[in-house]
């Protein structure tokens, strides 16, 4: 199958500081990529070079089978890119600003595009100052979807968004993706991507630490639970995967890896379940636990990173 | 996004006073710490300017004829629309009168900018940042905010005051008394608080700071304006002006202190309005309801070369018109300039010496400085794409199908004609002043293809910023040294005989100054030749180069 991105060792520095070491990536078409990683480690580095605004300092980068430096604008009436933190023009309305860019990509359908303003919730007519950061978020993604690109790349899209506006986006991605298109999806939560990623990846340090599809990543995934039972709950300590239980006053707190929650809950329904709340871990905590402090707080780690 | 809806009076602005006004002394605190260099800045340059300018005027005129040489060159109706009237009367044209005709409307102008800009930053900018919500939800009262901005600004102009005032005095030069200078302070702070006042009232009307300066800097145009025309035709109109009553204070004449207990009485009165006007809206919100604009682009807006019109538009209209009027200023005295160069040695010696009548000299000389102003409009207009890149808007659109080349040569396209237009427009202004001044209708075409021959040197300065935002983006500051340095060699040069080869270095010192020199064609194409070739290095070096983003 064709790839839609093939990434192979690409290297780019800023100074002293290498935001990219050796990235890989391979993206496949007709896929949601997830693109994970904390906050600094190249996520956006890598975004900007596939579009060809950064040149690569070594290694070689393939989309949709161009070279996104030498051939950006061909490639370009293909793609459609939603950047973190939108900027947008504070003297034209959000309306001008998606035809302006929706009509320089080669053009966007004017019923969708009124339609994705209405589904989002965005009032067109507002001059681009007065946007709040959501909104400008907003115009972003009207102006991509609005278009018909084959490859998304998207960079912490629904930063801004309220949660209602991103059940609104995963729907909007779902439809793209059945359209046959691919879409790159970065961001530094991994319940996001959970939602919609066929594949991920994880990216520390300006390289990729983990690919495969969910599934396969299942061991990282590790669930904090808290339950009040009716019985204490200290024979858990006994069941694999289950890491630093806590048992207090009827109340048991515990870390379960991915693939031993459901023997874990079981156990815990057969000690009568008053009260149970589980939380995803954060991707800071997951790297953390697998690479060990010093690797956690990434970008902080060797100063500024620019984005 | 706030509510931009404005509400009716709430009944809790009835309560007492104090309370609105709580936390305002530690507010005005905090603004003259963030503004301490500002204010002395503003303070020093004001006072400082007026105190060279006062010491210097024993040199240039050092007897009594010289004075009324120059009384004499000041009555025409142009020179008093332009400074103000003569209280003195010829004969006893002193220092102080001077003074009080010459210089006080040019920093009662700068006095009155000051207070706006002061009083907008503190209030109506705080308010767009949303720094303001930040301290609105401390326990700060309703006006405090208002209170403390005016207090600064009030610091600010009475510092101004003392300040002109003492340095003006202790010069010890001659008619320069204490009395006078006192009242010669006092004027200026009362033009300042008044445009305090008007600033407070500003700021209620746009949500925009930027909007609500450039409203308190027209009132301030318009009272300039007023003045202008009260002090050559209906008197009353100057009465209606903040500037007006400090030149009726008839300085270091008859120092009368009346006229400005008007400023006393007008500006609690603005101030009043202000506040009042502040209850009927929400924090962040304007009276006037921000503009809404089109839901869909225009079929021309959607192009690059539509949109680099777009995003330009209001920046060269802006200069057009700046351009126009200074041509008309400089047009109005066209006219007199024959008896001016006459009378006066030092400005005979800054023409070239050709023996052309002293109108065309003087026209020559006049749009070579309005061309070099004009430069600052083709710098301003060429750095778009680098201000675009560091706002990170250029990123979005370089990622859809344009090629970079394609956007920044978008960009140059409309500097390059807007270079032609912001020369022209000035070159209309005086032509047609001119023209009217000096009975002489030829001079329209004459000064237009005059002002337009200056074309090819503001694309050469163009072609250097665009040359530098391909290769280092992050000096294209510099550029404004070569404005500076044009002004000095080609302008100041005339009185201090700088050698030929310094004019050279300046695309300005290639291009003759028709109409009192023959136009000479091949430097004009040679720096077009220049031009082009910075140009297309510049877009084939961006082409090259990362884009950086804001960090």
């Amino acid at each position: 199958m064709v790839q839609a991105i093939e990434v192979r060792e690409l290297e780019k520095s800023y100074g002293q500081v290498k935001a990219l070491d050796g990235l890989d990536l391979e993206v496949q078409r007709g896929e949601v990529h997830g693109f994970l990683g904390p906050n600094g480690a190249g996520k956006t580095t890598a975004i900007r070079i596939l579009l060809g605004l950064l040149r690569a300092d070594g290694g070689t980068a393939r989309v949709l089978g161009g070279d996104p430096w030498d051939d950006a604008v061909a490639l370009h009436r293909r793609m459609a890119y939603v950047p973190g933190d939108v900027e947008l023009w504070p003297n034209l309305s959000g309306g001008e600003a998606i035809d302006l860019l929706g009509r320089l990509r080669g053009g966007l359908d004017p019923a969708k595009r009124d339609r994705l303003c209405e589904r989002f919730d965005l009032d067109p007519t507002k001059k681009g100052r007065t946007y709040s950061k959501g909104n400008r978020q907003k115009v972003a993604l009207v102006a991509a979807l609005a278009g018909d690109a084959d490859l998304f790349l998207m960079d912490e899209p629904t930063a801004g968004l309220d949660p209602l506006m991103e059940a609104v986006f995963q729907d909007c991605i779902h439809e793209v993706r059945a359209a046959g298109a691919t879409v790159l999806l970065s961001s530094h939560i991994l319940a996001q991507v959970e939602v919609l990623a066929d594949q991920v990846s994880i990216i520390r340090l300006g390289r990729i630490v983990e690919t495969g599809t969910l599934s396969q990543l299942r061991h990282l995934t590790r669930t904090t639970v808290s339950a009040e039972t009716a019985r204490p709950a200290d024979s858990l300590r006994t069941l694999p995967g289950v890491h630093d239980l806590e048992v207090r006053d009827g109340r048991a707190r515990f870390d379960v890896d991915g693939e031993h929650l459901d023997a874990a809950i079981a156990q815990l329904s057969n000690l009568g379940i008053r009260a149970l709340t589980s939380h995803p871990p954060t991707l800071e905590q997951l790297l953390l636990r697998h690479y060990g402090d010093e690797h956690a707080d990434n970008g902080n780690r060797a100063g500024k990173t620019p984005r | 996004m706030t509510a931009t809806a404005t509400r009716p009076p709430a009944p809790a602005s009835t309560r007492s006073a104090t309370g609105s006004l709580t936390g305002a002394g530690a507010l005005a605190g905090l603004m003259l710490r963030r503004d301490r260099v500002r204010i002395v800045v503003w303070v020093g340059v004001i006072s400082g300017l007026s105190a060279i300018v006062a010491a210097a005027f024993p040199g240039l005129y050092p007897d009594e004829r010289d004075r009324q040489a120059l009384a004499q060159t000041m009555e025409s109706p142009a020179a008093v629309a332009m400074t103000g009237e003569n209280h003195a009367g010829i004969a006893d044209y002193t220092f102080g009168a001077i003074m009080g005709q010459q210089m006080l409307w040019a920093t009662a102008l700068a006095v009155g900018l000051m207070s706006v800009l002061l009083v907008v930053r503190h209030t109506r900018a705080e308010e767009a940042t949303g720094r303001a919500e930040l301290v609105r939800a401390a326990i700060v009262g309703r006006h405090a905010t208002t209170a403390a901005a005016l207090l600064v600004a009030t610091i600010a102009n009475a510092a101004t005051a003392v300040l002109l005032a003492v340095a003006l005095g202790a010069l010890g030069v001659d008619s320069l008394d204490w009395p006078g200078s006192v009242l010669y302070g006092a004027a200026h702070a009362a033009v300042g608080v008044t445009f305090a006042g008007v600033a407070v009232i500003a700021v209620q009307i746009t949500e925009y700071a930027r909007g609500a300066a450039g409203i308190g800097i027209g009132v301030l145009g318009v009272a300039y304006m007023l003045r202008a025309i009260g002090d050559v035709g209906p008197q009353a109109l100057s009465w209606l002006s903040p500037i007006g009553w400090a030149q009726a204070t008839e300085v270091y004449v008859t120092d009368r202190w009346w006229p400005l207990v008007i400023a006393l009485v007008v500006t609690p009165a603005l101030i009043a309005v202000g506040v009042a006007l502040s209850t009927r809206r929400d924090v962040g919100a304007g009276l006037r309801p921000p503009r809404r604009g089109r839901a869909t682009a225009s079929s021309s807006l959607a192009t690059p070369f539509g949109s680099a019109v777009r995003l330009q538009r209001a920046n060269l209209i802006g200069w057009m018109t700046a351009l126009f009027v200074l041509g008309v200023m400089y047009g109005s005295v066209l006219g007199e300039a024959d008896q001016w160069f006459a009378e006066i040695d030092v400005l005979g010696e800054m023409l070239p010496e050709t023996d052309v009548s002293i109108v065309e000299a003087f026209a020559g000389m006049v749009t070579m400085v309005m061309a070099i102003i004009a430069s600052a409009y083709a710098i301003i207009a060429a750095q778009k794409t680098r201000s675009e890149e560091t706002a990170g808007r250029a990123e979005p659109v370089l990622a859809t199908a344009l090629s970079r080349s394609r956007w920044v040569g978008s960009h140059v396209a409309v500097v390059l004609a807007g270079s032609g237009l912001v020369l022209a427009a000035g070159a209309l202004g005086l032509g047609l002043a001119g023209a009217a001044s000096t009975e002489d209708p030829g001079l329209v075409p004459r000064l237009l293809l005059a002002g337009v021959s200056y074309v090819p040197a503001l694309w050469t300065v163009a072609g250097v910023v665009v040359l530098l935002f391909g290769v280092v983006p992050r000096v294209i500051p510099l550029v404004w040294a070569l404005v500076a340095y044009s002004f000095l060699v080609l302008y100041l040069g005339a009185f201090l005989d700088f050698p030929g080869w310094m004019d050279n270095l300046s695309p300005f010192g290639h291009v003759a100054q028709y109409p009192a020199e023959d136009l000479l064609v091949t430097p004009l194409a040679a720096l077009t030749l220049l031009a082009a070739v910075l140009l297309a290095g510049g877009i084939a070096a961006f082409g090259r180069r990362d884009v950086q983003s804001p960090t």
